[in-house]
């Protein structure tokens, strides 16, 4: 077990923090890191990358209850997913979800998937799915300017809703 | 799998060949999945584990895919062939030193593979040479389909593909592109690059990736999204910043040649001199100066070693490959001698050619 780099208690976090294209490796045990996390915030380079399962706790007030909640299926608690940093679980996704939608977002900046689906999934997830990922699209082509690709996009758009209305009622 | 005949052959991704391979050594793209039915490995026993071995094993003989995948078991081996499996880029530092049934199947050019049992049960990885971004995508999106027609991967309406660690989520995907940009480290602007990289979310990592330093100038570039954008867009993305990041170095090595040609010659001969005639030198150093010379083949200055070659070497005379030519144990001082040994034949094999 690595030594915590400021003093010598065994160090349980472990951030990787690129600064500048470099990275760097810090060992520190959980009151060293509090403080070192402090400081970061501080300074607040947007650079500086901390994993999410650095977070300390106590941070948030209310986290204590949160973090006692268990995943029925592993039985793995929220604590131990933030202390470790990854889940025991597919079904943790939806066990914790509440607490896990702000994370994704703060890490992808979205929350609903537009990439590829499995070859079995149902026709009907398949069009809503081709629906998100159009819009996307759209966004994207509006944001760049690109008019023309965006014209032809919003027909597609039409195109696939009024399938899916054709087929069963749309969810909204 | 016999280990010690792969030292005899060279991976597919060091051909040093492929389009503006003068800058970009390989492209690698690598899918996360998960079987639906079992934990996440953090949580899954060794039985567990073992079963997840076992379904993919099966299914592997009958994948749909043109090239055949050899299975090789990680516990069974020594740690010298597990480190040489790392330098290779056939499997990560994390299954080399994990614990419990996990393993790696690949190709026999390498170029594809699968590692069983690392942070998420399966990961994809496809890796060519040179910038090749369409038809890796190509073939390793037909290889998740094969897959996918034997097991069922863990997959939720609004996430995507789960796996073990959010950061990994939705798409599951992890796009990098090998750049060695030389010029652009001596002339110091390679942080301005990195930084402004950063800016719009791709990473920076070393040779063998996360924390890893940036050996012989080596540097990937990746997308760090993974949700809220399709696999070609995050493709896209990555393919975006590569002409601009091409044409610095291109410029920066132009620049370094007009302004201080007899300077810069003189460097990159005498790293050849010292590579061709050393009796006894590190890995770093070895690292430093291929870097230098294979800057000069680029530029025209020399011409007497192919980038194949130099490509091979960065891999072959790091510490597990040295140690499986020589088939036996060695210590670090018996290893360098052993590295200028592997030197001096080689490049002077090449330069008889």
């Amino acid at each position: 077990m690595k030594k915590c780099r400021r003093c010598s208690k065994p160090a349980t976090l472990h951030i990787t923090e690129l600064r500048q294209g470099e990275a760097t490796e810090i060992h520190l045990c959980e009151s060293c890191a509090k403080d070192y996390l402090s400081q970061a915030e501080e300074m607040s380079t947007p650079e500086s990358e901390l994993q999410f399962d650095q977070l300390d706790e106590g941070q948030q007030p209310e986290a204590s209850g949160i973090d006692d909640r268990v995943c029925p299926n592993c039985g793995i608690t929220f604590r131990e997913f933030r202390s470790q940093g990854r889940l025991g679980c597919p079904h943790d996704y939806v066990a914790f979800e509440t607490d896990l939608i702000p994370l994704i977002e703060n890490i992808h900046g979205e929350t609903q998937h537009c990439g590829k689906l499995p070859r079995r999934a149902p026709d009907s997830s398949r069009r809503q799915h081709q629906l998100i990922r159009l819009r996307s699209e759209l966004r994207l082509a509006v944001e760049e300017e690109n008019y023309e690709t965006a014209a032809r996009l919003r027909d597609e758009i039409q195109e696939v809703e009024t399938q899916l209305q054709g087929n069963d009622k749309p969810e909204e | 799998m016999d280990l010690n005949s792969l030292t005899q052959s060279n991976s597919e991704w060091l051909r040093g060949t492929g389009p503006e391979s003068d800058v970009v050594v390989s492209t690698r793209i690598r899918l996360a999945r998960n079987l639906a039915e079992f934990p996440f490995n953090t949580r899954a026993d060794d039985a567990a584990r073992g079963q997840i071995v076992k379904q993919v094993r099966d299914c592997l003989g009958d994948l749909p895919v043109p090239k055949v995948l050899n299975y090789v078991d990680v516990p069974s081996l020594d740690e010298i062939s597990r480190q040489f499996l790392v330098e290779r880029q056939l499997i990560s530092r994390e299954l080399a030193e994990g614990d419990g049934p996990r393993g790696v199947a690949f190709s026999t050019a390498e170029d594809v593979s699968i590692m069983v049992n690392e942070e998420d049960h399966l990961r994809l990885q496809v890796l060519r040479s040179g910038l090749s971004l369409d038809d890796c995508w190509e073939e390793i999106n037909r290889m998740d389909d094969a897959l996918e027609e034997e097991l069922t991967f863990a997959f939720h309406e609004r996430y995507g593909y789960l796996t073990a660690c959010p950061t990994n989520v939705g798409t599951g995907i992890r796009v990098s592109v090998m750049l060695h940009l030389p010029a652009l480290v001596q002339t110091r602007e390679i942080q301005k690059v990195f930084h402004s990289l950063q800016k719009i979310n791709l990473a920076v990592r070393g040779l063998y990736g996360e924390g890893s330093q940036a050996l012989g100038d080596f540097y990937q570039i990746s997308n760090q999204y993974t949700l809220g954008l399709s696999e070609t867009q995050v493709i896209d993305k990555v393919r975006s910043v590569i002409p601009r990041l091409l044409d610095y170095e291109r410029r920066a090595r132009k620049a370094m040649l007009e302004e201080k040609k007899e300077q810069l010659h003189d460097h990159i001969a005498r790293a050849s001199g010292i590579l061709r005639s050393a009796q006894t030198i590190s890995s770093e150093e070895t690292m430093h100066l291929l870097s230098s010379v294979r800057m000069g083949v680029n530029l025209g200055l020399i011409d007497d070693v192919a980038i194949s070659t130099l490509n091979e070497l960065f891999i072959m005379t790091q510490p597990a490959h040295l140690q499986k030519l020589k088939k036996s144990e060695l210590d670090s001082a018996d290893r360098n001698k052993a590295r200028a040994a592997l030197l001096r034949n080689r490049l002077a094999a090449d330069s008889e050619d």
